[in-house]
């Protein structure tokens, strides 16, 4: 990305901000809702890019930790708490969870973690599913109220998605500046050569465990804003299919570069949407097509732009080094 | 007691079936890295294509024939070149994820070109109860334990008798030192996809009658292959076969006695711990670890 001159790179990421707060003025209901699904969605799959896309740990349960945000969000506001109270507990405790969750990764890597996680969303989903004293059940719970902020309702659906919106934009912040710091180069670091990483003093351990329980507790954040926006859970949402949608995103969008989980929650959420005209047809060319885009690169969409600019880049330098040889022989 | 006999009797039935789809997994799994997660969605799909065939006024054996061939064509030969083929290079998790597509593709194929009720679907065997060792047991799940086992057996003396076995084995194991002393290792990968679409196919046949043929029943029979071939061990025929033994007898005795609730909570605990304590499976080997 670094072949973008710098101003115009700002003035473009302004442009989009700018777009996202201008544009869905006039869309309708539904129009709403999907975009700020599609917000909530970004967050998780952050979430699990930080996890997977910089740590390099496979995770198959951040649906599971959007269902426990979702629950306690679900829970806590329908008892008349205030929504970033629920926000800081769903953080807590799939922090917690995890935490907890990240264990197996110090003994087992790659695919076997993967499965690992996998068990876990199942049986998060039976919890959610069969304890009905505190989860409904198969009924779930309904009527979530949205919060008032400063005063303002945000029941309606664009003052909501501009919570979501707002939400997204702290998270982004957040895991910008997280990345950047000595704890995302340790998290790479991991990624890259977990041996290496342990003979230059990194505390492995811990910075496994960490993008465990941050990517988690990102997820738990887009479960506490999921219920709210839907104002109604059950567990079906947050089966297994969740975590495998999750995962796909972050793929599809670019896994370990920063603005990959925007398009891979873009293409999950919108595409579908945008093939709606298609009718009974739209899933089956959003399945072709994620093969078809994976099978062209499988470092995802910003893979692309990522090869297309470095090719660029040593164009250029070998146009550099043809200048600077040619007038290195005409000085001679 | 009695009722101890009869779990036990469906569990190793339904066991059969994990089994029959866990082996086809950890081939592809061994000689190609590819994990399937449209394995679920393939056992479902042979199904319509015999019930298809039907339609078309093909008589079962017919039809029976004609799905297991479609099947190989499009779970075995196209699903390769088409998908692994171009994919294999780059990695476990991209094509991981492609097959994650591929099963979304499926699914949705068949409800919009088919169904999206459970349609009936023929038994090969004439319904009604047989008497083992005094209790009546369903001519239904013997005859699929029956087959099924007769396949597992099959295709282990494939792999580990005859030559063009031991061939496929060397080309799971090291395909640089197998193409070295002449094994056609191209070959011997798409045989192996072959394989799997033709158990796929045959548990599909098996499983369909019982179950009934739904666009979405592959779910819960790939994620339990999924984790039989986990628990039995990922790198071994033998470690699927009893993974999937294990986890159908384990499935049956849970609804049974721990709650029907949670009864799918129980393999998967079984699975943490199997992962935590003996990573490589109980029958499988160690893996190497590379630096």
């Amino acid at each position: 990305m670094s072949g973008f001159a710098k101003p115009l790179k700002i003035a473009l990421g302004l442009a989009v901000i700018a777009g996202l707060i201008i544009v869905p003025m006039n869309f309708n209901r539904y129009g709403l809702f999907i975009l700020s699904q599609w917000a909530v969605m970004s967050i998780a799959a952050m979430g699990l890019n930080l996890t997977l896309g910089y740590a390099g740990q496979v995770s198959l349960a951040q649906g599971a930790f959007v269902g426990i945000g979702a629950y306690a969000a679900a829970i806590m506001t329908t008892h008349g708490w205030p929504l970033p109270a629920a926000i800081v507990v769903a953080i807590a405790l799939s922090f917690a969870v995890g935490w907890v969750l990240g264990y197996p990764a110090l003994r087992v890597q790659h695919h076997y973690l993967a499965f690992v996680t996998l068990a876990f969303s199942t049986l998060a989903f039976l919890v959610f599913r069969n304890e009905s004293w505190l989860t409904g059940g198969i009924y779930g719970i309904s009527n979530i109220p949205r919060p008032h902020f400063f005063g303002i309702a945000t029941s309606k659906p664009l003052p909501f998605y501009y919570v979501c919106l707002g939400s997204l934009a702290i998270v982004s912040v957040a895991v910008w500046w997280l990345i950047r710091s000595p704890w995302g180069r340790a998290f790479m670091a991991l990624r890259e050569n977990p041996l290496r990483a342990q003979s230059l003093g990194i505390d492995t351990r811990r910075y496994t465990l960490m993008a465990f329980a941050i990517g988690s507790a990102l997820g738990g954040v887009a479960g506490a804003l999921y219920a709210p926006l839907t104002q109604y859970i059950d567990p079906v949402p947050f089966n297994l299919s969740l975590s495998l949608d999750l995962l796909m995103m972050v793929i599809v969008g670019g896994a370990g570069f920063f603005l990959g989980p925007f398009l891979g929650a873009m293409i999950a959420v919108l595409l579908p949407e945008w093939l709606r005209f298609t009718e009974g047809y739209y899933l089956m060319i959003y399945a072709v097509a994620v093969m078809g885009l994976l099978i062209w690169s499988p470092t995802g969409i910003l893979g692309i732009l990522d090869r297309y600019m470095a090719e660029r880049r040593t164009k250029a330098a070998s146009a550099l080094r043809a200048v600077a040889k040619s007038r290195l022989e005409t000085a001679q | 007691m009695s009722n101890l006999f009869d779990l036990l009797v469906a569990g190793l039935a339904t066991g059969a079936i994990y089994a029959l789809v866990a082996v086809g997994f950890t081939l592809l799994w061994q000689t190609s890295q590819t994990i399937n997660f449209a394995q679920g969605e393939f056992v479902m799909l042979p199904a319509f294509l015999m019930l298809a065939a039907m339609h078309a006024g093909a008589p079962f054996w017919l039809a029976i024939i004609l799905g297991i061939l479609l099947s190989m064509l499009l779970l075995g030969l196209a699903f390769k070149m088409l998908l692994v083929d171009p994919m294999m290079r780059h990695g476990v998790l991209p094509l991981a994820i492609a097959t994650m597509a591929l099963a979304i593709g499926l699914k949705e194929a068949v409800k919009q070109f088919f169904s999206a009720e459970a349609s009936p679907f023929p038994s090969i065997v004439p319904t009604g109860d047989i008497s083992i060792l005094g209790h009546a047991v369903s001519l239904q799940s013997i005859s699929v334990l029956v087959v099924a086992i007769l396949a597992v057996f099959g295709l282990t003396a494939l792999l580990n008798r005859t030559s063009l076995g031991h061939q496929m084995q060397a080309a799971a194991q090291n395909p640089t030192v197998a193409r070295i002393i002449g094994v056609p290792v191209e070959r011997m990968i798409l045989l192996t996809f072959l394989i799997n679409a033709f158990l796929v196919a045959l548990a599909s046949l098996l499983i369909t009658p019982i179950y009934l043929a739904k666009f979405s029943s592959g779910e819960v029979l790939g994620q339990a292959a999924f984790i039989a071939a986990i628990v039995g061990g990922f790198n071994q025929v033998r470690g699927a076969i009893a993974g999937g033994l294990l986890i159908g007898v384990l499935d049956n005795l849970a609804a049974a006695y721990v709650s029907t609730q949670y009864r799918a909570a129980v393999p998967m605990i079984f699975l943490i711990a199997v992962i935590l304590f003996r990573p490589q499976g109980l029958l499988g080997r160690a893996e190497e670890r590379t630096v």
